[in-house]
């Protein structure tokens, strides 16, 4: 005769470690302060135009690895800035990182901070398309398509989902199939080998559908840019709905930008 | 004459001094080192020259630290076959389908002769992804399963062929190339020191501080730079750390593969603080930035060696505990245990490297072989487990974290004080070649890099464990269940880019 067993020490176990955890979620993503150091939203200082200022916003420009900064007027791309942050070590009288993340963007221009500009970045909901808040405001679903990412922003949009994150509250979550999902999260700078599988991804998406695109690589090409090995032409023939710079995107950049995508906060 | 010539782990060499032998008797030298369990190949090339292609192996010799080079001409344009070196020792499979697939280099007895990686520059352009010969069989039995390139999960793309019997696998082909950025080539063009640095970064974004390292090391080699201890100390600690974070994280991937929620969602917790740690350090969750060449933008301050060992006291007994409880669980060892099986015979033949190979009983550690920065004064034990099983994969991440908590708390302890200033490094030696190797998390990295007559880099040679592994996660599903094959890869966790480039 079989025996039940039900051992109520290993259930007490399991309590216990439950317990041990403590509250791991983030109350409020919104606003919580990252610990540390962290490179989020640059800040190019204004100097009263003293002389010797022009050889030095020229070295500025030349000294970015990946072409981000630009003049006239002065400003620095948060889609092709790597966030190494070298540029504030060599520069510490004129670039400052903060450690504001929500720096996602409605568009490409967006993501461009001028010289002297220290203020969040703006998320006009006009600049949404009316259906996205309509059909996406309290459940979407994302397919993500790898494309030649370095697995950097794969594991950070993976932990936007996990308990600390918990991005899943928010009905926001990623999906199997891209005939479950909304839209597509695009990470990586898009490598020949992978445009037409994620041209058949897209079309397997249905209407209405968004684009994100998660990271420096997927905006811009980042450090990957000119590479003979991409091709980025789906992105010519799409409108993409939301920005998100990072290398990689924080967890946090990610939510938030999503929420402001869909419930304009 | 020598016919190959000795290297410690990142020590330069004049490329003049490399023997040149002929194919046939280079052929001969490097398989019959490589019968040798002793000796493996970390590396092997070819180097396009005016007429002809310079083909460069490297072998480690594992027990003197030694690699040996040499090298051998082959014509870059002519139809004539060369005898393989994968017929007499199957670890070169790799090595050989990328001469193929890059110059056109043509085997007589090669057994699997196939795309590697499908690099835009490749020799035959007519070799697409979607027509890879796959391995077929014509039977009214067996069925064929296609997976990918795009899975169901937020990770990288590969394609995956499963020729399955019902539910049991027979066979599992992997078709890799969908993440080639041409990142080798990117090396060359990208001028700056910053901009190659970041470029390793990238190569597998998951190893930052594996693939910065190789790429630090062999950099300083050829400029003829010595990095002071604060450098050496930081990097070991980083290394350690890394593993740490992603062992972590591998454990909780394994729960959830097997719907075990408690495990997964406490080992994915126990993470966050881990890599949140490189974040106070660096900037960066993921240690992007940590590491330069020459130089060492975050030192190891008292504050954070304080802040990690604050880290390890709360974060140590919470992953013991967990740990203790889920092997305690026969519904969790039922899916581990005896899944995903790979031989010792297995791991040798195909020159697995890193945990895939200790965990089938094969040493493959270059901390232990072939140390560099602090790792021959840990000293260093590699931890060994013998059935290569998904469970002995799962073992070897606990006792690797536990393992990477004692050195790291040692190191922060012994790190000498005081001041440090790094001299500025130089630019490359001219007509220079280095061999750089380093243990990442998933096992042995290794970067080569040869300078021309002018100091500038004419070649960079990136290899990823995943180079050598992906055969073992082909191997280890034959006879498991379909169900099983999330379980077995996550096992791994190989690298589609590092493989790719």
């Amino acid at each position: 005769m079989m025996k039940l067993q039900f051992n109520t020490g290993s259930v007490l176990s399991e309590i216990k470690i439950l317990a041990h955890q403590g509250k791991q979620y983030l109350p409020d993503v919104t606003a919580v302060e990252v610990p540390g150091i962290f490179r989020g939203r640059p800040v190019i200082l204004a100097t009263a135009g003293s002389s010797g200022d022009e050889t030095d916003t020229q070295q500025l420009i030349d000294f970015c690895p990946t072409g981000a900064i630009s003049g006239e007027p002065l400003s620095i791309d948060m889609g092709k800035c790597v966030f190494c942050g070298e540029c504030q070590r060599a520069f510490p009288s004129r670039i400052r990182f903060t450690k504001d993340y929500r720096i996602s963007s409605f568009t490409r221009n967006g993501l461009i901070v001028r010289e002297g500009q220290d203020s969040p970045i703006v998320m006009d909901p006009k600049l949404v398309r009316e259906e996205i808040r309509k059909y996406f405001s309290k459940s979407l679903k994302l397919r993500q398509v790898s494309a030649a990412g370095d697995n950097s922003c794969e594991w950070e949009l993976n932990a936007a989902g996990n308990v600390n994150f918990d991005m899943g509250r928010f009905g926001i979550e990623f999906v199997a199939s891209p005939r479950h999902a909304d839209g597509i999260v695009i990470t990586g700078p898009i490598s020949k080998n992978m445009a037409e599988p994620l041209q058949i991804c897209y079309d397997a998406v249905p209407q209405p559908k968004i684009i994100v695109l998660a990271g420096t690589d997927a905006i811009s090409g980042g450090i990957f840019a000119g590479s003979e090995a991409l091709d980025r032409s789906f992105l010519i023939k799409y409108t993409v709905d939301l920005y998100v710079p990072g290398n990689p995107v924080h967890p946090l950049t990610l939510i938030n930008g999503l929420l402001s995508l869909i419930r304009g906060k | 004459m020598m016919k190959a010539i000795p290297a410690r782990n990142s020590q330069p060499l004049k490329v003049q001094d490399i023997p040149v032998l002929p194919y046939e008797e280079f052929l001969e030298l490097n398989t019959g080192m490589a019968a040798d369990i002793y000796f493996h190949c970390v590396n092997y090339f070819g180097f396009p020259q005016r007429n002809h292609l310079r083909l460069f192996c490297c072998m480690a010799d594992d027990t003197t630290g030694n690699i040996l080079i040499s090298s051998a001409l082959a014509d870059k344009d002519s139809r004539m076959q060369l005898p393989s070196f994968t017929s007499r020792h199957l670890a070169f499979h790799a090595f050989e389908r990328e001469l193929h697939e890059m110059y056109g280099i043509q085997y007589s007895d090669h057994p699997w002769l196939k795309p590697l990686r499908y690099p835009e520059n490749r020799f035959d352009l007519l070799s697409e992804t979607g027509n890879y010969p796959f391995y077929r069989t014509e039977s009214e039995e067996l069925h064929e399963v296609g997976v990918g390139p795009i899975h169901a999960g937020v990770i990288e793309p590969g394609h995956f062929r499963f020729i399955c019997q019902g539910e049991q696998i027979l066979h599992l082909e992997i078709q890799l190339g969908y993440q080639h950025r041409g990142i080798e080539q990117l090396f060359l063009r990208k001028k700056s020191l910053l901009q190659k640095n970041i470029l390793a970064e990238s190569i597998a974004g998951d190893t930052a501080v594996g693939h910065t390292t190789a790429f630090a090391n062999l950099w300083e080699s050829l400029c003829n730079f010595n990095a002071g201890d604060d450098i050496q100390y930081a990097r070991t600690i980083a290394s350690e750390l890394e593993r740490i974070a992603v062992h972590t994280g591998d454990l909780a991937a394994i729960c959830t593969d097997i719907a075990y929620q408690l495990g997964s969602s406490v080992f994915g917790r126990l993470r966050t603080p881990v890599i949140n740690t490189f974040q106070a350090w660096c900037g960066n969750r993921l240690a992007k930035g940590l590491i330069r060449a020459g130089r060492n933008p975050y030192p190891v301050t008292p504050y954070l060696a304080d802040a990690l060992n604050r880290l390890f006291d709360a974060y140590e007994p919470d992953l013991n505990e967990m740990y203790q409880r889920m092997k305690t669980l026969p519904s969790v060892l039922a899916r581990l245990e005896r899944t995903g099986t790979v031989t010792r015979d297995q791991v040798e033949r195909i020159g697995a490297v890193g945990p895939t190979a200790r965990t089938s009983g094969l040493l493959r550690d270059v901390r232990w072989t072939h140390p560099y920065l602090r790792y021959g004064f840990i000293p260093h034990q590699p931890i060994i487990k013998h059935h290569g099983d998904v469970y002995s994969r799962t073992q070897i991440r606990k006792q690797e974290i536990n393992q990477s908590i004692r050195y790291i708390r040692n190191l922060v302890r012994e790190i000498p004080g005081g001041e440090y200033t790094s001299p500025e490094i130089k630019a490359p030696m001219p007509d220079t070649f280095v061999v750089s190797l380093t243990e990442g998390w998933r096992g042995e990295i290794c970067h080569c890099a040869v300078t021309n007559d002018a100091g500038e880099l004419i070649l960079y040679k990136i290899k990823d464990p995943s180079l050598h592994n992906w055969l073992a996660l082909a191997l280890a599903v034959r006879n498991n269940d379909i169900s099983d094959f999330p379980i077995c890869n996550k096992s791994f966790n190989l690298s589609y880019c590092g493989h790719d480039l």
